[in-house]
């Protein structure tokens, strides 16, 4: 089977390309990218499926590194099957789960039975995290050998901030001796418990108790302290303060390997969302204010943050249709980020090809994942952009179990239209 | 009985020249200040009913209220069941200990099963924020909200400002100081809201670690010293703080908060001489509030609670005759 992509413009920031060329995709893999190829050269066999894709962009497939599957365990929320479709369809070829499931990813079985679900839906390529501490309780670490070995790609107990500094020293200094990166959820609970959404002026009109800022900051400049003395890296997950990016911003510019990642709700939205009380805005980190947005994306802008992820949080309505203060957190993401990302590059804030570094390349030299390009000879990963295409989010059509999304109804601009996965179409759209 | 109803017949509709813009009362945050005027003069109006040998009219006979609280609450829901009995509403009382909530049910499901039996007026406390906006956005029933986690608790501030309005004349230009854990009062929120609209000069003042922040961008003053905000103050409004707050980083002792926040005999006289000092109950007598001011000749913590029947009146009144 091959795959001739005709016309499109393709941009690759692994190699420096962005021009009309044509790509033809062999046996699964990038076999050539070459202007105007033509079909005899193509396609002596006959084999042959062509694509015309005038005015559509063609990237290396996106990289969602932050998602939650939430199986095992939690299967009426989400599957890995209804997960990785929802992936493909919001343009995601690969993503990485994390291990908040039940039981918790914290060892080799269920690190392989998340791999044996993914080969079995046959959409994504679906990388898991596995806790960083057995049953994420932050206090033993877990088998960091045998879980590479499993297939494993990172280690965080996201969802349970790691507060206890001598273990997350110890986790820093153990993954980098497996080349492997340690994802924190940056959160200082003594700071946060309780908290309902962002501290400031709306949660005091609300009568909802707050979580500072600060809840952030602090952990974020702890891990930065880590990774500096143990002379390791970090990488910090869904930045949502502009304390975060200052102190990442500045720790990079000493030298500390230090990766960061945002999420589309922390660009989008502020927590004056938060009025009327919707649960579809309740999420951790919480939305914040609108200087956190503006650095955020000057976070963006200037490259102190690396990545954008989803952090794709699916749940049913048995969470989410109740009280506020009850309510679970967390929104879907894979079927809405890339439009969302897409108005930064709207609003100038980023190229197409800087966007294109944050949602593939820099995910897969993050979770050093043979990703993120493609160069000739690496598997065939595509995504298809349509730059123009004008939609309105409709919850009732993800493939997502989760309708737990904040911008249902909104009508947004450019999507995925196109998503090839190993050389397999694997969603497509007119 | 036929000659007392009079006064809220056809005839007296005509005069009320305006209704409530909304189906519900949510809270007083998106209240326009003529309708706070609209609802306070009505219950000017009311407060006679309930002076009568016969406290009743047959206003809105027919109509059925239900009380659905899930939080504690003695007053404010006595309160609101007289209101409504005093209009001829038919009442029905559901706690959280006697309702289903207890097997499990949702917030939503019991609102969908109380609409199925076709109720006019749904009032509902709850310790969530928002509870109150989940029924309102869900239900064709007017919701009232009568207190709702930290948030709001509107009828409580109405019956203040109709209280306040009555002593002092008006509530424009009057120095008013909220006392006490503001953080975590809902009372507070709904009378900075009110207060303010009304055009009064709002302080608020209690330890620091119960001011929520960024408070002064919803118009007030803030102090942390009695002595500063109460100084010469037309109204002191004292709150009642939640006595199992202590030890959870809130404040060290009631001892300590006794000694810096309640309102005694010595600290008053910083006040105007015709201060009132007014409660939301209940009070905590020797912490918050000494004896001898709660029982005092500035105290109107009774009148409060009479005021709230007649405000409450009002509300059911204009939420009921406003969606004819």
């Amino acid at each position: 089977m091959k795959l001739l992509l005709k016309g499109g413009r393709v941009i690759d920031p692994s190699q420096n390309i962005d021009t009309v060329t044509d790509i033809l995709i062999e046996d699964g893999k990038i076999s050539m990218i070459q202007k105007n190829i033509s079909l005899p050269e193509a396609d002596p066999g006959g084999d042959l499926k062509i694509f015309d894709l005038k005015d559509k962009i063609v990237t290396p497939g996106l990289i969602d590194m932050h998602t939650h599957l939430r199986e095992p365990g939690f299967e009426y929320k989400e599957t890995i099957r209804t997960g990785s479709e929802a992936a493909v369809a919001g343009g995601f070829t690969s993503i990485a789960c994390m291990a908040n499931t039940d039981p918790v990813n914290d060892n080799r079985s269920v690190t392989e039975f998340i791999l044996k679900q993914a080969r079995l839906a046959a959409m994504a390529n679906v990388y898991p995290i596995a806790a960083l501490s057995k049953g994420q309780d932050g206090k033993v670490l877990t088998e960091f050998g045998d879980l590479k070995d499993a297939g494993a790609v990172a280690f965080s107990d996201d969802g349970n901030p790691v507060t206890d500094s001598g273990l997350m020293r110890h986790a820093l200094e153990y993954a980098y001796s497996f080349d492997m990166p340690v994802i924190s959820h940056c959160e200082d609970t003594g700071l946060s418990s309780g908290g309902l959404m962002n501290e400031g002026f709306i949660s005091t009109q609300l009568g909802l108790p707050g979580i500072p800022g600060i809840a952030e900051d602090i952990m974020v400049i702890r891990d930065i302290g880590l990774a500096e003395f143990t002379k390791t890296r970090v990488h910090i997950a869904h930045v949502s303060t502009a304390g975060s990016v200052q102190a990442v911003r500045e720790a990079r510019s000493a030298g500390i390997n230090v990766t960061a990642e945002t999420a589309p709700h922390y660009f989008t939205l502020t927590d004056e969302a938060l009025r009327g009380f919707s649960t579809n805005f309740k999420m951790y980190p919480p939305l914040r204010g609108s200087n956190d947005v503006e650095a955020i994306k000057e976070g963006l802008r200037d490259g102190t943050i690396d990545a954008i992820a989803s952090d794709h949080a699916p749940h049913s309505s048995i969470e989410k249709d109740v009280e506020f203060e009850y309510a679970a957190n967390g929104i879907t993401g894979l079927e809405t980020s890339l439009p969302l990302c897409l108005k930064l590059v709207d609003e100038g804030i980023l190229t197409i090809n800087q966007l294109i570094e944050k949602m593939s390349v820099n995910p897969a030299n993050i979770l050093k994942i043979p990703k993120g390009s493609l160069k000739t000879g690496s598997d065939a990963d595509v995504t298809v952009i349509d730059m123009n295409k004008i939609w309105t989010v409709n919850t009732d059509k993800f493939r997502s179990k989760g309708r737990n999304c904040p911008f249902n109804g909104w009508e947004l601009k450019g999507k995925a239209v196109m998503t090839i996965v190993g050389g397999d179409v694997r969603y497509a759209e007119s | 009985m036929g000659a007392q109803a009079g006064l809220f017949t056809s005839g007296w509709r005509l005069r009320n020249t305006m209704d409530l813009s909304k189906k519900d009362m949510l809270g007083i945050i998106d209240l326009p200040k003529d309708e706070i005027d609209l609802i306070l003069d009505t219950a000017e109006s009311f407060k006679e009913i309930s002076t009568r040998t016969i406290k009743k009219v047959p206003t809105l006979r027919g109509k059925t209220v239900i009380t659905l609280f899930f939080e504690a609450s003695t007053r404010t829901r006595t309160s609101f069941e007289i209101a409504a009995k005093r209009l001829s509403a038919d009442t029905i009382n559901i706690s959280a200990s006697t309702s289903s909530v207890v097997k499990g049910e949702t917030l939503i499901d019991t609102a969908r099963n109380l609409e199925s039996m076709n109720p006019d007026i749904i009032i509902i406390r709850h310790s969530a924020a928002g509870a109150a906006h989940i029924l309102a956005g869900l239900l064709k029933q007017s919701i009232i909200n009568a207190g709702d986690g930290a948030h709001e608790h509107p009828t409580q501030a109405l019956l203040d400002m109709l209280t306040i309005r009555e002593k002092k004349g008006t509530i424009e230009g009057l120095r008013i100081a909220i006392v006490g854990d503001i953080a975590h009062s809902r009372v507070a929120r709904s009378n900075i809201y009110g207060l303010t609209k009304m055009g009064a000069d709002v302080a608020v003042c209690g330890p620091a670690m119960m001011m929520p922040r960024d408070i002064d961008q919803m118009g007030v003053s803030v102090y942390y010293k009695m002595e500063d905000a109460i100084k010469d103050a037309d109204v002191v409004m004292m709150l009642r703080i939640q006595l199992e707050r202590q030890g959870k980083n809130l404040f060290p002792s009631l001892r300590e908060y006794a000694n810096l926040f309640s309102l005694n005999r010595d600290n008053i006289r910083l006040a105007k001489d015709d201060v009132i000092v007014m409660h939301p109950g209940p009070i905590n007598r020797g912490v918050e509030i000494t004896p001898e001011i709660a029982d005092g000749p500035h105290s109107v913590i009774l009148e409060q609670v009479t005021n709230g029947v007649a405000v409450r009146m009002a509300l059911l009144y204009l939420l009921s005759g406003g969606r004819k």
